[in-house]
């Protein structure tokens, strides 16, 4: 794996990074064992590696789910399961109960809005980076969401895709949607500051 | 975030639902852990096989699920209930606590496999506070 920095010249790493990479190298499982990597240039530091198997993964996800049916469930489980997220929507009318939740039209359209977005990075998984960098800051500047809240968001949408999708989430697959989630929530908390 | 009498009896019922697959579930939970947090293969580098199919894998699963079954009936005293289990992950196994999480979010993604229309956000909410409880009283004897 090669290192390079966000000017696009080689780091050369020092003794324990050589040695954490070794150890991810040994440990990493590849979901096909023809490696065909392709590199890309992403947050920071690091290059983001896609296998091809994980590529047709997220892919495989994304046409499989309905977003329109996705986005709402996960958005109410997200302030269900976390209540303390309710803070961020106090212009959306009832969210005083479950039931008012998992009815309220406002909290569906968010739902919507948010796997639409989703979808931007789908289609851009080698520039995720620049592809949130707007969103991100708005989520800092304009909206002020703790960007912790994305991770338990995240998680929402996979246990909700997990109940639609059932053999067709395999682990692999649940490890490449998993990996594609986190690039996506570490771009959205990118340009807090 | 303590747990309610709605909570326990949430996730009493629940587990009802759930006994005859524990197994399966516990299975299947740990198989993907392994795979989509590849750094928590670092406590199992003993094992010859770590894919979901290995049969220890598989029955290692099998065997914490035992235990969350276990302790959904000592959620009244999970500090006492879980403490020997405490020791031995504090002094013999060592597990970092921060790797809890991962193991419960597979297990709530086993569960949302096997019963997607039984897991409700409601339902969840109550697990996800009972496996935290969990991950706290198992990390109790650490130091």
């Amino acid at each position: 794996m090669r290192l390079v920095s966000h000017r696009g010249g080689e780091i050369r790493p020092t003794r324990s990074v050589r040695a954490r990479v070794a150890l991810a190298a040994r440990l990493s499982l590849s979901l096909s064992h023809t490696h065909t990597h392709t590199h890309t240039h992403c947050a920071g530091s690091m290059v983001v590696d896609w296998t091809e198997a994980e590529r047709r993964a997220v892919t495989y996800v994304w046409e499989k789910i309905d977003i329109d049916v996705i986005g709402p469930q996960a958005v109410a489980s997200v302030l269900i399961v976390y209540p303390w997220t309710q803070r961020y929507f106090g212009a959306f009318g009832n969210i005083s109960s479950v039931s008012a939740i998992l009815s309220n039209p406002k909290v569906a359209a968010h739902g919507k809005v948010v796997l639409n977005a989703l979808g931007l990075a789908v289609k851009n998984m080698d520039n995720i980076k620049a592809t949130y960098a707007k969103l991100s800051e708005f989520h800092s500047e304009k909206v002020n969401v703790d960007p912790d809240n994305f991770r338990l968001l995240a998680d929402c949408i996979t246990i909700v895709i997990a109940t639609k999708l059932g053999s067709d989430f395999p682990p692999d697959v649940q490890a490449a949607w998993h990996k594609f989630l986190d690039i996506v929530v570490s771009a959205l908390s990118r340009e807090y500051h | 975030m303590s747990l309610t009498a709605k909570d326990k009896s949430t996730v009493k019922t629940f587990w009802g639902k759930i006994a005859g697959k524990t197994d399966e579930l516990g299975a299947e939970a740990l198989g993907r852990m392994l795979i989509v947090y590849p750094q928590t293969k670092t406590y199992f580098s003993h094992w010859a096989d770590l894919s979901p199919s290995s049969a220890q894998v598989r029955k290692h699963g099998q065997t914490i699920m035992g235990a969350v079954t276990d302790a959904v009936g000592k959620m009244d005293d999970l500090c006492g209930g879980l403490a020997s289990l405490s020791e031995l992950h504090a002094s013999k196994l060592r597990v970092d606590p921060a790797n809890f999480k991962f193991l419960f979010h597979c297990i709530m993604v086993a569960i949302a496999l096997y019963f997607p229309g039984d897991f409700t956000p409601e339902v969840q909410v109550s697990v996800e506070k009972f496996f935290q409880n969990l991950a706290f009283a198992l990390s109790d004897k650490y130091r």
